[in-house]
């Protein structure tokens, strides 16, 4: 089916009933209840899952397939980001011209710091990327402050921009051929709400549509290429193939993803600052791949979701809303589990519970949440068929 | 006919003088051997060959081309392939994938962007794959993982990668270094059966003079960085300037 084995069009299948349903599969706890704040099935959190599933879709293919760590691809979110915001202040707010460009710009500059760093290989590679990126921020707080805002970031001006496509009475907010982006309709289902907007669902669409490519390129020619290239570099060149150019490739390929990425956020959100290109957020890139599960089909997906939804549902629990849930505790081990809570776990703490579950996945289970659902399903089947296998002994006995 | 004519060849490193007036020419499907003490510059003339090092002066041509300065990549589509000393393969592949990329390689040169296509889906690339497996016997282990071979199965692997290039110069850095002696004669039968079964030409770097031997139609023995007898291998036994490289200076 469209070209795929019957497995990865489970998968495909999967991730896009997955994305359509989000809205509801998210958002599991009715509003009057107290765990209502864990639902994550609100639009601006879930674009969030779908766009950096698509970036981390995109790093995937060089970094999962080639072992290549690029320590700068927040700078490609970045410059997808500036040059969407610049279609909208100097053409009009259309997605349609702003996405597409975002990616053509970003993949200019993805050939051209790859054509630089892919001279060097491992630890220098990851160097020189680190170093672009940087480069990348410092620049748009200085000289590029009159293309990138600067410290008061980029957003559309619709007083002062040419805007020479908008026309008469066009929108100011990014739309899609004049349907508006924040247009959504909220379903009341007894004490559930389930919001469903159409940003989102540009965002899904685009990330089942990627994640589609993603199999077929691991599954071609050119991905079994970059998966020698991370087995064995040096044999690559022995065996009348040339690394260089596959290598460029791939990087372009992922640079385009995060481009894409970047051209989603700012149709989400029409304002881009640089310090979406800080390199933290280049670092936040490699842990969601390492967590969800470098070089499978589901990890970037899996890691993307899982991080970013500690991001915003761990850092803002709050010391009250942890009195609510414990109340049943006795007072003093309620006080003390709280305060444990509060100060090292959630709230403004949250990045120690994010270290915390990102060592356990590298120490055991290295091949991250992926590996962590297979050893579960594993356990089960093979519990599964012990069960069957005692049935089967049991009459014979 | 000479399909490796190798000229004056120089190359220093530094004070060393690892190769000096190198001339050497292999014939057309034959098994040229070229041996010599620790230090001879065996390796050094294999590097220069593959395009791994840049001569200070001479010229290697193969098969009227030039091959200096020439890539890994180019020098193999030419249609030079090497065996390396411990086995160079990709380990975190399967052994049917390990044989796979150098039939792409074969078919596609050195660079082809096909990110859609279903690798499973190239019958051609099956065949050959499956066919060259066949012939080295290694087809009931097409699915496992190529790092968990034994030694002399990476090496059986290796060759395979080579052979499925149909080289017109096959390469053999030491091929039997550090096995045991049932794996050695093995590889001797392999390489063997290879030469007689495709005509390919073989060079072969080698220390172990039971494998020289047993293959070699001509031997060229270097000493110091240069060729001192080019022979066939009967004369070569006995030889009195061999004898001096390889025990030293003839007490008076």
């Amino acid at each position: 089916m469209l070209g795929l084995n019957k497995k990865d069009f489970g998968l495909l299948c999967l991730v896009t009933f997955m994305a359509a349903a989000a809205p509801i599969l998210l958002n599991p706890f009715p509003e009057t209840s107290t765990l209502s704040f864990l639902n994550a099935g609100y639009p601006a959190l879930m674009q969030l899952f779908a766009i950096f599933g698509i970036v981390l879709i995109g790093f995937n293919i060089l970094f999962g397939l080639t072992g290549y760590l690029s320590f700068g691809h927040a700078a490609f979110i970045g410059i997808g980001s500036y040059t969407a915001m610049w279609m909208y202040k100097l053409l009009n707010f259309n997605v349609i011209i702003s996405i597409p460009m975002a990616m053509f710009v970003t993949g200019i500059f993805a050939v051209l710091i790859g054509w630089i760093c892919l001279r060097r290989t491992g630890i220098y590679f990851s160097i020189l990327t680190l170093a672009f990126a940087e480069m990348a921020y410092r620049l748009s707080y200085s000289v590029l402050t009159p293309i990138t805002g600067g410290e008061t970031n980029l957003s559309p001006d619709p007083i002062n921009d040419p805007m020479i496509l908008k026309g008469e009475n066009g929108l100011t907010v990014p739309h899609l051929f004049g349907f508006d982006l924040n247009a959504k309709y909220v379903a009341e289902v007894g004490n559930w709400s389930f919001t469903f907007e159409a940003g989102y669902y540009l965002c899904a669409l685009v990330l089942v549509l990627s994640f589609y490519l993603s199999i077929r390129v691991f599954r071609s020619p050119f991905g079994m290429m970059l998966r020698a290239i991370k087995a064995n570099n040096h044999r690559m060149g022995y065996t009348g193939l040339n690394p260089k150019p596959y290598m460029l490739a791939a990087f372009v390929i992922s640079g385009l993803y995060a481009g894409l990425g970047g051209g989603l956020l700012v149709a989400m959100d029409a304002q881009a600052g640089a310090e979406r290109m800080f390199w933290t957020e280049s670092g936040t890139i490699v842990i969601m791949s390492i967590l969800g599960g470098a070089g499978t089909l589901l990890g970037p997906i899996l890691g993307a979701g899982a991080i970013k939804y500690m991001e915003k549902i761990l850092s803002s629990i709050s010391e009250s809303q942890l009195h609510s849930w414990l109340s049943i505790l006795p007072d003093g081990l309620e006080d003390f589990l709280v305060y444990i809570l509060a100060n090292f776990f959630v709230g403004h703490a949250w990045h120690l519970t994010l270290g915390l579950v990102f060592m356990l996945v590298v120490i055991f289970v290295p091949g991250g949440l992926v590996e962590l659902g297979q050893r579960v399903a594993s356990r089960f089947r093979r519990k599964g068929s012990e069960d069957a296998l005692v049935s089967k002994e049991t009459p014979a006995e | 006919m000479a399909i490796l004519q190798v000229k004056g060849i120089n190359k220093r490193f530094g004070g060393l003088q690892a190769l000096g007036d190198v001339n050497l020419s292999v014939e057309e499907n034959s098994v040229h051997a070229i041996i010599g003490p620790n230090g001879a510059g065996k390796s050094t003339l294999l590097n220069v060959l593959v395009g791994k090092l840049i001569p200070d002066s001479g010229s290697v041509m193969f098969d009227g081309q030039s091959v200096l300065g020439r890539k890994p990549h180019e020098i193999n589509q030419l249609g030079i392939s090497r065996v390396f000393q411990t086995p160079e393969i990709f380990g975190d592949l399967t052994v049917f994938e390990n044989v796979m990329i150098p039939c792409f390689a074969k078919r596609d040169g050195a660079f082809k962007m096909n990110g859609i296509g279903d690798v499973k889906k190239e019958k051609d690339i099956l065949e050959q794959a499956e066919a060259i497996l066949d012939d080295v016997s290694m087809l009931d282990k097409r699915h496992m993982h190529s790092a968990s071979l034994s030694r002399g199965d990476k090496r059986r692997l290796e060759m395979a990668m080579c052979l499925v290039q149909e080289p017109r110069l096959l390469l053999l850095d030491e091929p039997t270094a550090g096995m045991a002696r049932a794996d050695t004669n093995n590889t001797i039968d392999l390489l063997k059966e290879i030469h007689e079964k495709r005509d390919i030409t073989m060079a072969i770097i080698e220390h172990d003079m039971h494998v020289v031997f047993s293959l070699a139609e001509r031997i060229t023995v270097l000493a110091q960085g240069t060729p001192l007898v080019e022979e066939t291998p009967e004369n070569i036994k006995g030889h009195p300037k061999v004898r001096e490289a390889y025990l030293g200076e003839a007490q008076v």
